[in-house]
């Protein structure tokens, strides 16, 4: 008798489940459609929020009029009590739209205003620039500004894309983990393919191996054509380029592998299909609104952040940001990485307790 | 061809789900190369009986050899050799038969041609279409390919011709005597009697877990014929089965 492989049971069995998962209209529409859709939106929408954030150099004067005028305005928020070092890097990613150092000249009453922009952020740049042109002019101000000097840093710009898009790659790991997981291992239980499977020699561990080996593979396939489509059409930022792409690819095996972890739990509890879709909405919605898919965690209200950074995806949707945005490699992201690991471990801790193969 | 070889022994089976026992002391043989037909109503303990042969249940006591090998210790090994139909079971979403095939030929470690085992049932022209389009009747058959293509030994077929139209069900006799022929042992569970008579070598009749009859159709009808049974209506030469298949043809309609 031939010996027999588990290795061949394995890649035939992750074979058969790839081609089923790409003739599955709804695995398609979760992976790619939906994802591609919002891209497209907010590719097409683009904007940001109304407010400046405008640094205060270290050092800076801090009983000078202008920065109490600048608050007055409403649309200006100060960030203080960063080092130089630090308002460079947010400067050049344009997460400060500018920092200004103010300053009394010497030997005068009167203040010198140093003004720096960032490329990254022109048009909010721009907006500073007429805002502090209206203070200089501004009556009661006047005679204590003596000069504002401006310059310009230069920095990559930060669009819209490059949010967005880290966020909906990361979406549509979740659902196709837990979605397209858990729906096929109740329906291949339920329909007894399971129990056929059990007739052969096959090992448990193949059937699970090779369905994951699957599904990874197409959610890669899936996470290559949004990044590519983003790039190519929608100008998204690939610090390293193709080092990018991988470092972005390598986290998404880590995602998907922790997202599949909820889909075996649910294809335990469910009793029957129906309820496949409320107990997946209950995992994949909250990290849907809540992990910085659409909006920065930083927007949330204060106690609804504690939440956000307890989710999964929220440290797989920033590690994707620093990475692809920031050019981080994938030890500069290891805090992320060990969440989303730890997550991991405690998810199939719990699978291994509630995964029912008949 | 050697007779009353077993290559089935099941030895005191004993099967109980907390209370209840679906399985009760159940001794008998398969012997190589024939048909077995293990009959008795619903709940009789026919399908516990064959999937704990099949290694996919546990027993709760008494012991089963197949081919030599303990369903305790090399279940492994069992499963390479069998061939399982099961009631009721459905195959992989979204793949064609001949997609299938491969997957199981994958998981069975066997290296055939796809299209030769969709030939042995029949089912050629129905290569590249998705198992769920298939008739009741190209259904089995195609379970039946799939147990064929580890060449197995033995192979176990639940129920195959429940809910067929006659034409299918006389068909996949054919396909079931043709498979033993070239030398696989056939276990076969039915409801139909007429169909254990055509073809089955021995019967064993199950009632609530116990073996309450193992032998040839023929000699079991002589039994009953000798203790003096007497059908209430003389029998004719034909029966509507008969009528049926002489009225719509032979042919397979599918």
């Amino acid at each position: 008798m031939q010996k027999y492989s588990n290795t061949t049971a394995t890649l035939a069995l992750a074979k058969a489940s790839f081609r089923s998962i790409m003739r599955s209209p709804s695995a398609v529409v979760f992976t790619l459609a939906f994802p591609i859709i919002f891209i497209v939106v907010f590719g097409f929408l683009g904007g940001k929020g109304t407010h400046i954030d405008v640094g205060i150099a270290p050092g800076s004067d801090v009983n000078n009029p202008v920065t109490a005028m600048l608050e007055k305005t409403g649309m200006i928020r100060l960030v203080k009590n960063k080092s130089k070092a630090d308002f460079d890097k947010l400067l050049e990613k344009g997460n400060v739209d500018a920092m200004i150092d103010i300053h009394k000249r010497l030997n005068s009453v009167a203040y010198s205003v140093n003004v720096v922009y960032t490329s990254a952020s022109m048009d909010k740049g721009n907006i500073l620039k007429s805002v502090l042109n209206n203070l200089f002019y501004n009556k009661t101000l006047k005679p204590s500004v003596a000069e504002i000097k401006e310059s310009t840093v230069h920095g990559r710009e930060y669009k819209t894309i490059d949010f967005i898009l880290p966020g909906q790659l990361g979406f549509s790991l979740l659902s196709t983990g837990v979605f397209g997981t858990a729906f096929v291992f109740l329906s291949l239980r339920q329909t007894l393919v399971i129990k056929r499977f059990f007739a052969t020699p096959v090992k448990r561990s193949s059937i699970v191996i090779g369905e994951g080996v699957a599904r990874i593979g197409f959610a890669l396939l899936g996470a290559l054509f949004i990044i590519t489509l983003g790039h190519i059409f929608f100008g998204f930022t690939l610090v390293h380029g193709v080092l990018t792409v991988v470092n972005m690819l390598i986290l998404a095996t880590l995602g998907i592998i922790v997202f599949m972890g909820f889909g075996f739990i649910i294809s335990g509890i469910a009793k029957n299909e129906s309820m496949v879709p409320p107990i997946s909405n209950i995992v994949t919605l909250p990290q849907f609104l809540l992990s910085g898919t659409f909006f920065s965690i930083d927007a949330f209200p204060g106690w609804l952040q504690p939440i956000s950074r307890a989710l999964p995806l929220t440290y797989l949707n920033d590690a994707m940001r620093k990475v692809a945005f920031e050019g981080l490699n994938l030890w500069d992201v290891k805090f992320q990485i060990m969440i989303l690991v730890i997550w991991g471990i405690a998810i199939y801790a719990v699978a291994v307790k509630v995964f029912r193969w008949e | 061809m050697e007779k009353n070889k077993a290559i089935i022994s099941v030895k005191n089976l004993v099967k109980k789900y907390d209370d209840f026992v679906a399985v009760q002391d159940l001794t008998f043989d398969v012997f190589e190369n024939e048909i077995f037909g293990l009959l008795g109503p619903n709940g009789a303990g026919k399908t516990t009986t064959l999937e704990i042969i099949e290694t996919l249940r546990d027993k709760t006591s008494g012991e089963i050899i197949v081919d030599g090998f303990s369903v305790d210790k090399q279940a492994h090994e069992i499963k390479q050799i069998i061939g399982v139909q099961l009631q009721a079971a459905g195959y992989y979403p979204n793949l064609n038969l001949i997609e299938l095939i491969e997957l199981f030929a994958g998981l069975y470690g066997a290296s055939i041609k796809p299209m030769d085992m969709l030939e042995k049932v029949n089912l050629q022209d129905k290569a590249k279409a998705k198992y769920k389009a298939l008739s009741g009747g190209q259904k089995q058959r195609f379970s039946i390919a799939t147990t064929l293509i580890n060449q197995p030994k033995v192979i176990f077929l639940d129920e195959p011709t429940t809910g067929l139209d006659p034409q299918a069900r006389r068909n996949l006799w054919d396909l079931i005597t043709e498979i033993r022929n070239q030398g696989t042992t056939v276990v076969i569970t039915t409801h139909y009697m007429d169909e254990a008579e055509q073809l089955c070598d021995r019967v064993a009749f199950v009632e609530r877990g116990k073996l309450i009859a193992l032998d040839t159709p023929d000699n079991l009808i002589d039994k009953l014929v000798a203790s003096g049974f007497e059908r209430k209506k003389e029998v004719k030469k034909a029966n509507l089965e008969d009528v049926f298949i002489n009225l719509t043809g032979k042919e397979w309609r599918e």
